[in-house]
């Protein structure tokens, strides 16, 4: 497909240009295209490897990252599109090196086996709590259900989320 | 992923103007199916002009009860305002009802009705599809096409419509409003969906550069009492088999206003008109409801994949409407 002239200021090329994203309250300039997921954004050029590429399609949730405080996926989003919009990713749940209670509740309650979709699952499930949508284990279900777990750890990530829901920082 | 040059619009007028300007652009705003597409390799843009700064975003309630929904309101946010709650339950169920949390934090409303279909011939961006590849064939026509329509096809395409919320909007008469090169114009959002017949390739009848600014939903009392229900593979995050939007007012046991949409069914949100008409005025009950999906579904056109449709939308249409119409506050 052919390429046309540059014709607004507004418009970038097709080539590295520089990008600010601010990631767990750091800003950070890059020198990626706008084709750049914001994943690949995260990965490739910060160093920070938590958010994990599972399927690059938006399916599976590995990538879940908030952006605003929202959760969304990091694969199906454009690094460029991130300029103005505050990310945060599993590295920034615990900028001191202590755990956040959901990270302590999944270590509890042994809510993983393989750990890759984890850092997907814990930052889903901190915002599931912020949203108000872990009344019953029926509605942490469906709520969560853009998490995909092949290991199945599904009834004791349900555990972490109750545990971290009703205030029990150790479980039990 | 091939690359693309990017702009962000400050206004709409830039960006009908970018996207006019430039036959290989497109608007970006959740990008929850372009970006995916873009990877694919299904879709080729050389410049996309990302709207989302754009104020499209709120939900307003109108004077006659209706909702202006604006083009950018995330479905997360759509769903869970006040006004579609209490007056449109069925937009609300179907909007829930529909990909993950995530994908409803990302995905904007006008950007649903703009999603493209899910059949894999279509996604794999090598095997004849004229959807793709006008005048290339479909291979879904003799392929894996389980979860392919019944309703609206052609011998060209017979690809599902995807969305959960275009079948509710349809349910209850929503207009899209357009800005574009031509000026503003209000299309009724059964008429934004074009069935595939001869040029699958054109979904709706929007021109280059013509960008959706708001969807709206007339003052519906009937729809206080209405309901989503979909049939899927799976309890969550998976796309319908079937699912049927319905509301309905029932006065001295006769069914006295119906709105019935289907959904998993139709190579565009169904409205089912045929049933409509079948029940006004008739009594509300299993007979008229069974009889009613009977006239909808006569004009199905099953494969033997997906043959199994034509009965679980009849059954889907019945218990909706048995739903619907239970209960008090008839």
């Amino acid at each position: 497909m052919s390429m046309d002239v540059v014709s607004s200021p507004l418009e970038r090329g097709s080539g590295a240009g520089a990008v600010v994203l601010t990631v767990n309250g750091q800003v950070h300039e890059l020198r990626i295209e706008p084709r750049v997921s914001l994943l690949d954004a995260l990965r490739e050029h910060l160093g920070l490897t938590g958010s994990k590429k599972g399927c690059d399609q938006g399916t599976c949730g590995a990538c879940t990252v908030w952006a605003d405080g929202r959760r969304v996926l990091a694969c199906l989003t454009l690094a460029v599109t991130c300029e103005g919009r505050e990310i945060t990713t599993i590295e920034g749940l615990a900028p001191g090196g202590e755990l956040h209670p959901m990270q302590a509740a999944f270590i509890d309650r042994d809510a993983f086996q393989c750990g890759y979709c984890t850092p997907g699952q814990i930052m889903s499930a901190v915002a599931l709590l912020e949203e108000g949508h872990a009344a019953d284990d029926a509605q942490i279900a469906e709520w969560m259900s853009g998490n995909i777990c092949r290991c199945a750890a599904y009834p004791n990530i349900r555990a972490a989320i109750r545990d971290v829901r009703g205030g029990a920082a150790g479980g039990e | 992923m091939r690359p693309f040059r990017y702009a962000r619009a400050t206004d709409a007028d830039s960006a009908i103007a970018m996207v006019r300007d430039h036959r290989d652009s497109a608007f970006l705003a959740g990008g929850t199916t372009e970006i995916d597409l873009i990877r694919q390799d299904v879709l080729r843009p050389g410049l996309l002009v990302d709207i989302n700064d754009l104020p499209l975003s709120d939900v307003e309630d109108l004077p006659d009860g209706g909702l202006r929904i604006g083009a950018l309101a995330r479905m997360s946010d759509v769903a869970q305002a006040a006004g579609v709650v209490a007056r449109f339950p069925v937009i609300s169920q179907a909007l829930l009802l529909g990909a993950s949390a995530q994908l409803r934090n990302m995905a904007s409303m006008a950007g649903n009705l703009c999603q493209r279909v899910r059949c894999s011939y279509f996604r794999d961006a090598t095997s004849p599809c004229n959807k793709r590849d006008p005048g290339s064939g479909c291979a879904a026509l003799d392929g894996f096409n389980r979860g392919h329509a019944i309703l609206g096809t052609s011998d060209k395409c017979i690809a599902t419509h995807p969305s959960d919320v275009a079948v509710a909007l349809v349910a209850v008469d929503a207009v899209v409003h357009t800005r574009g090169p031509g000026g503003e114009r209000a299309i009724p959002v059964d008429d934004f969906f074009l069935l595939p017949g001869d040029t699958p390739e054109r979904e709706h009848p929007l021109e280059h550069g013509e960008l959706i600014t708001a969807i709206e939903i007339p003052g519906a009392p009937v729809a206080r009492r209405s309901v989503y229900l979909k049939f899927r593979d799976r309890e969550s995050y998976e796309f319908a088999l079937v699912s049927v939007a319905a509301a309905a007012r029932i006065q001295d046991g006769t069914v006295a206003d119906i709105r019935l949409a289907l959904g998993g069914v139709g190579t565009k949100p169904w409205r089912a008109r045929h049933a409509e008409r079948s029940l006004l005025g008739q009594p509300a009950g299993e007979a008229s409801f069974a009889e009613a999906a009977t006239q909808e579904l006569a004009m199905a056109t099953p494969r033997p994949l997906n043959a199994f449709k034509v009965e679980l939308a009849r059954r889907a249409i019945v218990r909706a409407l048995a739903t619907v119409t239970s209960g008090d506050g008839r």
